[in-house]
């Protein structure tokens, strides 16, 4: 197959970075961490109930004695078991889906490659509806064995094994072929969609109303529970990605000058694959399938301070939080009483922004 | 052979209902109360009842407190004037926690199913009456959402009352259901849009519906809704076609007819096609007006009052 289809990922030397874009890099990066910290109060503060942030104090002085004001037992329930919860989840997930984004454009050297494009969101949400579908009959021991982590669990396990399928199936004589990539990424969606397919054709009603509101992705559930689960997964992935960094800048200039750089590359992918299979399966595992984060944040990044994954892992990260949380609060407020499905609106932003991208890179260069 | 046991089943629950006595109903109601119809108490005229279930909502309008309601879900549009305005809590697998919480609900009567179980669970926690309805396809079931109901709203005389006219109901029911010699075979068409059309099997609330009206489900060999090719169709050869209408979008009754299958069945033979199209919501939801659908579908079927078997 002709490699000139290779799309070569941003132009940059991020060995050479100048003190300039260091800068630049570093200032996207506080004001990325400040705006977060805006959208999680934000976040916070919004809400159908019109409970903002200075029934705080009053919310958390409530739990002390059992004077038991029910509008303050009422403002405590929705500032830290619906919104708190909610937030850190989201934040996560928003979080994850755009690292997980830069990853996969950097070992791939594509920057279309995108966790909801190449099929792993799709893997991991075929094992995920395999546990919810078939959690109590077919897949009884594995639900019993590990419990509430049955469901992220499985979600990595399935993003993992899509992401490895992608790397054996493109990577030819040590070179990534990026139109491979994409081909095999879609059949390999196509595949694990029709598998979820398949499960939902042999589920019930309820069951069935329950996958197709979990396609489209939500943070209703958020709970304690599963920002527990969560903990591992993040402490994993905190751990795993400043480790990959050097991996990923080596590996933009393609696998045999990485090497020359005295980088492992073979257990840098290994290592950039199972990061971003647990980011992936986590993500969709508490909040079912959310597209176009892991591509319109992670460009966004490279455009503002370039391709050094030193800047675009952190930043895509904060900027990812954020946009997901931007929506959500759209998500649970437009149509309030109900809810719209958040998948839903970050297509309508995502959609847009990566057709321009696509279109550009079609007249460009 | 299974059409059989089919029937026997379901005439042995209407037996069954039939032989439960009305006054019964004081056990799952225990706060019973007697004589007239008792002026409403302050306190449970000030309930503010956030409703989901289209079942639901209809039994509450139809107890007489439906002015109490002050949300609903996005399956309840029956009765109207109800409804009309009241803000659509979504679909009720996907509820809010916090948007139904906006709304300042006292109670939540919720079909058994409500969730997900995490919004369910803070909702408890705010300290809101969560009452669950059972939601059982059966006559039995039926009198069963009357009575949580009735209690959950303190409308007692009238749940006994709406009992009573309901039970009395799916009696005549049962008794017009033994006087078919032929049970004939239906189809139940839940959707047909761009060449799918699906159709209710084995274990639906349209099959309980089809076996009240004396039919046989012609796709009962299929579990739940399923979609079914046009040759799939054709060899279920129903005797007659019964259309779900009130949906927003998918092939009427009259499209239907007017389909190549439906000739190749024998719903199809006669010179005009056997397809009617019946209220979904109203034959579905196993509400209050289910024994009256299922009674019009039952004279559509078997036009001729069957005499026979009288007992």
């Amino acid at each position: 197959m002709s490699d000139t289809v290779v799309l070569a990922a941003a132009a940059g030397h991020p060995q050479h970075a100048d003190s300039d874009r260091r800068r630049t890099g570093r200032r996207l990066v506080a004001g990325a961490a400040a705006a977060l910290i805006v959208v999680m109060l934000a976040s916070l503060a919004i809400g159908p109930t019109g409970i903002s942030l200075e029934a705080l104090p009053r919310a958390l002085f409530s739990g002390i004695g059992d004077a038991s004001d029910p509008a303050s037992v009422r403002d405590r329930l929705v500032l830290f078991d619906l919104r708190l919860p909610r937030t850190l989840i989201g934040a996560f997930v928003g979080a994850a889906l755009a690292v997980s984004g830069a990853m996969m454009q950097g070992l791939f050297r594509n920057p279309l490659a995108d966790p909801g494009l190449v099929g792993v969101s799709s893997g991991a949400a075929l094992a995920a509806v395999a546990t919810i579908a078939l959690g109590d009959s077919l897949l009884v021991h594995w639900q019993s064995l590990l419990g509430r982590y049955a469901l992220p669990v499985s979600a990595f396990a399935g993003g993992l094994a899509t992401t490895a399928l992608l790397v054996a199936v493109a990577a030819r004589r040590g070179e990534i072929a990026a139109g491979t990539l994409l081909l095999a990424g879609i059949a390999f969606a196509a595949l694990a969609g029709a598998g979820s397919g398949l499960i939902a054709y042999a589920s019930n009603d309820q069951e069935l109303r329950d996958l197709t509101l979990w396609s489209m992705g939500s943070l209703t559930g958020a709970s304690w529970e599963k920002v527990a689960a969560l903990v591992p997964f993040a402490a994993a992935l905190a751990i795993g990605l400043p480790a990959a960094v050097r991996a990923l800048d080596g590996l933009l200039l393609g696998e045999a000058e990485a090497f020359h750089l005295g980088i492992d590359v073979t257990r840098a992918k290994y290592l950039i694959v199972a990061l971003t299979a647990l980011a992936v399966g986590s993500s969709v595992a508490v909040a079912g399938v959310i597209g176009f984060v892991g591509i319109v944040v992670p460009h966004l990044v490279r455009l503002l301070a370039g391709p050094a994954h030193a800047v675009l892992l952190p930043a895509s990260a904060l900027i990812g939080a954020s946009l997901l949380l931007l929506a959500d609060i759209l998500a649970r407020t437009v149509v309030a009483p109900a809810e719209l499905p958040i998948g839903i609106l970050m297509a309508l932003i995502g959609a847009p922004v990566f057709l321009h991208l696509v279109l550009r890179r079609g007249s460009g260069s | 052979m299974l059409r059989t046991l089919t029937l026997t089943l379901s005439v042995l629950t209407m037996m069954h209902v039939a032989s439960v006595p009305l006054t019964n109903l004081a056990l799952i109601a225990p706060c019973h109360a007697t004589g007239p119809s008792p002026q409403p108490s302050p306190l449970l005229q000030a309930q503010r009842i956030v409703s989901i279930g289209s079942d639901v909502t209809e039994f509450l309008a139809a107890l007489g407190a439906g002015d109490r309601i002050v949300a609903v879900d996005t399956t309840s549009r029956v009765p109207p004037d109800v409804v009309r305005g009241k803000p659509d809590v979504g679909y009720m697998r996907a509820l809010s926690a916090e948007g139904v919480l906006a709304l300042a609900p006292t109670h939540i009567i919720a079909s058994a199913g409500a969730g997900p179980a995490e919004a369910v669970r803070a909702l408890k926690a705010a300290s809101i009456a969560f009452v669950e309805v059972p939601s059982e396809p059966t006559a039995l079931g039926t009198l069963a959402k009357i009575a949580v109901i009735g209690n959950a709203t303190g409308r007692i005389t009238e749940a006994e009352a709406l009992a009573r006219s309901i039970t009395e109901a799916y009696d005549r029911l049962d008794e017009r259901r033994r006087g078919i010699a032929a049970p004939r075979r239906v189809l139940f068409i839940l959707n047909a849009s761009g060449g799918r059309t699906i159709v209710g099997g084995h274990g639906t609330s349209a099959d309980a519906a089809l076996a009240l009206a004396g039919a046989s489900n012609a796709a009962s060999r299929l579990e739940g809704y399923k979609p079914v090719t046009d040759e799939g169709l054709i060899a279920m050869a129903p005797d007659a076609v019964i259309v779900m209408q009130g949906g927003r979008e998918g092939a009427g009754p009259d499209e239907i007819a007017r389909a190549a299958w439906v000739r190749s069945t024998p719903a199809g033979s006669g010179a005009e096609p056997r397809v009617t199209g019946v209220d979904g919501s109203a034959l579905l939801s196993f509400g209050p007006r289910t024994p009256a659908v299922v009674g019009d579908l039952m004279t559509w079927l078997y036009p001729e009052p069957a005499k026979a078997g009288k007992s």
